[in-house]
């Protein structure tokens, strides 16, 4: 398949391979790269295809939070799930969000006990719904980073113009630069290189991983989501750290350009305005998250339905703080591929599949030794 | 309790379970919770032999005469999709499940379960499709019944079919007999059923459009068998890749077995169409129901000669050998890469598709 095939060939990856052991200096501890795929499906990819364990040993892949589903706060999920049980209510969602465990059930079990809950891939597909069902609410439950933004911008935007009034959005909107300015912070961060997000910047462009990079002396390459992609940006940033550079560089340029996508900035920057948002697993970061402007009021379910008053607090002894910010591995976890599993999972990153843990869990289960590898046996 | 096990009882989440006392869609699926649910419900309900062998058909000795035995309910959504409709699903589905017994299928009974409000005109059409696949596949239907359901309590038209065939003396075929050494044989190309029923409840639209493969395989059984000495029991085992898809079934295999299967991922053929729609989707081909297309663990000595049969029937004209049986201390599956890596290709864990079959 054109513009696939090409990224996945083996011949490729193996002459990067080559390049980046080529091009890495040292070995052992003193010299060690240890760089972050910020989004899950980078993630995802390089489990699929165990590109870490082909890169040199002191090169080590850690994994961002950039799971939107993994860092969806659970107060998001309670809300989600109230709604759904009022009969009143359609609410709309990815598929994703709908095993993700909140405080007491999940959106299946709600669904399976009457709830009114309906999978989409877009949300103009929940427009439709509100369209052909006037007597009810139609809630979309809008997660995601800048990738979502436009297209749920877009959503709300089209609601206003058709004056659709059983229609609005219950958002978990979040930023990538603040995340990563967090992480930065930091004091326990390791990470000396970023594969930055390529479908975000695709929308926003890499502008603002350029003052992060001259911010904190940190390589970020804008990456793709195929294997080749992924082992180009880690050649990219072997390069920048061996020469003791830092800048932000493009190795997505089949999809990302510079300045990103102008118009979908504009109906994002229309619709939502940014604001503090919650992290699952991470806690507040400041002006890391969009919310729905007033002029749009009319269409956030947050305020329509009351919900602002429903606060969860999330107890902290959770691993997946530290999975979502690199700092542990999902296999440090005691819980991993034992009490949690993708059927079971006690937390978000074992839902998603773009999830770190769950990651893991469907692709590393068949090595020997691990814990994880125990349960496979049962 | 040890002392590792102890600690991981107190250990907290910020997450705790959902309860797990009431049935979601998940549990159709094929997959690992349609597996708990066989376990924990229904075996220990209705134990004995014939059922714990857990195979696509019973094989029953009836007075020296050797029968399989299966049924399967019909609830797909839409009705009439690219490739086949509800009708020609019934009939092609339990005659797949005789045929993967090695049976000749003969004899097939239609329930029709109706919600109030259906078109006669759709019912017409949906039962003269039974009618030619049944012609087609050479089995009679031969028994019936019909119910009618209050609007709002079925989804216009469920089918469940039964079917009788006749299995040959001296045939041995069973998911738990897969031995290290074996080849696994792929019919053809994977995920066309899933990806057609998808495309046309979304109102996806590809270039080329995507048809079911929804097809009676007696024939291309007959064939293998008829290229394989039967005594000798070199083909192992027959699986028709329906709900879970292809990774489901392997992994039944395995844990019916008690072996590893290892696969190639470049030996799977994938159509492109199938390919696009599925990377379009987020959804791995490997989870995809097939309808036309089954999955044969055949002695390696034999591989060749049943692959070669398969080769010349039109339903098995893509056949692979797609990857082998290898000893491990536990059931798994798992694919090498064309990088060269291997992963572990799990059971589908809830729900790809709603309501395929």
């Amino acid at each position: 398949m054109k513009f696939m095939d090409e990224y996945r060939d083996a011949a490729i990856a193996r002459r990067l391979l080559a390049e980046i052991a080529r091009t890495v200096g040292g070995q052992g501890p003193m010299h060690k790269h240890v760089l972050m795929e910020i989004c899950g499906g980078q993630t995802h990819t390089i489990m699929r295809y165990g590109l870490d364990e082909l890169l040199p040993a002191n090169i080590e892949l850690v994994h961002g939070p950039g799971c939107p589903v993994c860092v969806t706060p659970l107060e998001t999920i309670d809300k989600a799930l109230e709604l759904a049980t009022r009969p009143e209510v359609i609410l709309v969602s990815y598929g994703d969000m709908l095993r993700v465990p909140g405080s007491a059930t999940d959106l299946f079990t709600v669904k399976a006990q009457g709830g009114d809950v309906r999978v989409v891939y877009s949300p103009t597909e929940a427009l439709k719904i509100a369209r052909q069902n006037a007597d009810r609410k139609v809630v979309f439950l809008a997660i995601g980073f800048e990738t979502t933004a436009p297209a749920n911008a877009m959503a709300v935007w089209e609601a206003k113009q058709e004056k659709i009034g059983n229609f609005s959005m219950l958002v978990s909107h979040v930023l990538v630069p603040p995340a990563i300015r967090a992480l930065m912070t930091s004091p326990d961060c390791l990470v000396n290189g970023f594969i930055a997000p390529g479908h975000v910047c695709t929308v926003v462009g890499y502008g603002e991983y350029e003052i992060l990079s001259r911010d904190f002396h940190v390589p970020i390459v804008v990456g793709g989501f195929e294997p080749v992609d992924l082992l180009e940006a880690v050649l990219m940033l072997v390069r920048q750290l061996e020469k003791g550079e830092a800048r932000a560089e493009n190795q997505y340029v089949r999809a990302t350009n510079y300045q990103g996508n102008l118009p979908a900035q504009r109906v994002i920057k229309d619709v939502f305005e940014i604001a503090d948002q919650k992290w699952r697993g991470i806690g507040t970061i400041p002006a890391s998250g969009l919310r729905i402007r007033d002029k749009y009021g009319d269409y956030d379910a947050s305020r329509l339905f009351g919900l602002a008053s429903i606060n969860v607090d999330e107890p902290a002894e959770c691993i997946s703080a530290q999975v979502l910010q690199g700092l542990k591995k999902p296999t440090d976890c005691p819980a991993f591929g034992m009490r949690c599993t993708p059927q079971n999972p006690l937390g978000a990153p074992m839902v998603s599949s773009e999830g770190a843990c769950a990651a893991y869990y469907n692709y590393r289960r068949h090595r020997g030794g691990s814990q994880a590898s125990i349960v496979c046996s049962q | 309790m040890d002392e590792k096990t102890n600690s991981l009882a107190q250990l907290s989440c910020p997450a705790p379970l959902p309860a797990k006392d009431t049935i979601v869609l998940g549990h159709g699926s094929g997959g690992r919770l349609s597996a708990d649910l066989t376990r924990s419900i229904f075996l220990p309900a209705f134990a004995n032999p014939v059922l714990s062998r857990l195979d696509d058909q019973a094989i029953l000795n009836v007075k020296g005469v050797r029968l399989a035995f299966t049924t399967d309910s019909f609830v797909v959504k839409p009705l009439f999709f690219p490739g086949g409709d509800i009708g020609s699903l019934a009939v092609h589905g339990t005659v797949n499940d005789l045929a993967m017994g090695g049976a000749k299928p003969l004899f097939l009974s239609v329930a029709f379960i109706i919600e109030e409000g259906l078109s006669i005109a759709v019912l017409r059409r949906v039962v003269e499709s039974l009618r030619a696949a049944a012609h087609d596949a050479g089995v009679e239907i031969v028994t019936g019944d019909t119910k009618v359901v209050e609007k709002g309590s079925g989804d216009q038209l469920f089918i469940n079919t039964t079917g009788i065939g006749l299995v040959p003396d001296n045939l041995e075929l069973s998911a738990n007999r897969a031995r290290p050494g074996d080849k696994v044989l792929l019919s053809g190309s994977i995920g066309e059923h899933g990806i057609a029923i998808l495309a046309q409840r979304e109102g996806l639209e590809f270039e080329c459009p995507v048809e079911s493969d929804s097809a009676s395989l007696h024939n291309l059984v007959a064939a293998m068998l008829a290229a394989a000495n039967i005594e000798s029991g070199a083909i192992r085992c027959l699986r028709d890749p329906t709900r879970g898809g292809v990774s489901s079934t392997l992994n039944e295999i395995a844990e019916q077995s008690n072996i590893g299967i290892q696969l190639e991922e470049s030996a799977i053929p994938i159509r492109e169409e199938v390919r696009g729609a599925c990377e379009m989707l987020g959804l791995d081909p490997l989870y995809v129901a097939n309808e036309g297309k089954l999955i044969a663990i055949v002695a390696p000595e034999t591989a060749d000669a049943v692959l070669g049969a398969m080769r010349a029937n039109p339903l098995g004209k893509n056949a692979q050998v797609i990857g082998a049986v290898v000893e491990s201390a536990w059931p798994i599956v798992t694919i090498r890469t064309e990088l060269g890596t291997s992963r572990c290709v799990d059971m589908l864990a809830g729900d790809q598709l709603p309501r395929i079959c």
